[in-house]
């Protein structure tokens, strides 16, 4: 079963629970290496996705954080799996603490390739499970609370 | 029929039970015979797990003459489908931020 939606700019979302995988493209003006310091570098990941302790290290261990909400500690487990400047990173991204073990437990793979326009971007999370759900309905009002107020904080930058 | 969630979770946190239904799912039709000689437990271990996945509409069962067929029935991963979603909102949420801070960064 898949559901595809088409976000608000040009983003293809797509997601399909028979192999468990999520994936987003979208072509942006800009050089790969560009998009690879906003995916690589802690601080500038910080200003697009989450707080972190992320280095560019195969191996290294780090978490994204953000505020507790209910049913969710905020807290996202993480493993440096590939880096391949500047075409491919991939990162373990496993739920933490109490959720840890029957909750989440995927990878996240960015793959960038050069377009005359600037880049592909293309990000895949695989491994979700039907079974790895049952603990994150909390986290999925969580969510929903989250990209509300992601929206708002994004239209005050315009 | 439309099971509980609960019921579709409980079902699938057996990896026994995992495994049986994601053979159905990427093998299609198999009878009970064919689903115990690779699922490693007996006959009647594999039935009461089908049944569990039955009994969560995971599953759809068919008699031919002594024979029961089982296939899978992916329309129970609805709730599945519904949390996906709402991750692969988070990334679109996510890519247009990252859009934006490279629309502010020097080259």
């Amino acid at each position: 079963m898949t559901a595809t939606a088409t976000a608000a700019n040009t983003a293809t979302a797509n997601a399909d629970a028979a192999t468990g995988t999520i994936v987003i493209e979208r072509e942006m003006s800009h050089p790969p290496q560009k998009v690879w310091r906003a995916l690589t570098q802690g601080p500038l990941m910080e200003e697009w996705l989450m707080a972190n302790d992320f280095e560019p290290v195969v191996g290294h261990r780090f978490t994204f954080r953000m505020p507790a909400m209910q049913g969710w500690n905020g807290v996202t487990d993480c493993e440096v799996l590939v880096v391949e400047p500047p075409e491919r990173l991939a990162y373990t991204w496993n739920s933490s603490g109490e959720e840890a073990a029957t909750g989440l437990k995927t990878v996240v793979t960015w793959t960038l390739t050069p377009t005359d326009k600037g880049v592909l971007v293309r990000m895949e999370q695989s491994g979700f499970r039907p079974d790895q759900a049952k603990n994150l309905h909390g986290a999925k009002y969580g969510w929903q609370r989250f990209v509300e107020n992601m929206e708002r904080v994004v239209a005050r930058l315009d | 029929m439309q099971a509980a969630p609960d019921d579709l979770f409980k079902a699938l946190s057996d990896p026994t039970r995992r495994a049986l239904f994601e053979r159905l799912v990427r093998e299609g039709e198999r009878t009970v015979r064919a689903l115990t000689d690779e699922a490693g437990v007996s006959q009647p271990m594999v039935s009461k797990h089908l049944g569990v996945l039955k009994g969560a509409g995971l599953v759809r069962d068919r008699a031919e003459g002594r024979c029961v067929h089982y296939r899978a029935d992916p329309k129970a991963l609805k709730p599945l489908v519904h949390w996906m979603t709402h991750y692969a909102a988070f990334w679109a949420d996510r890519f247009d931020r990252l859009e934006n801070l490279l629309d502010r960064m020097d080259q």
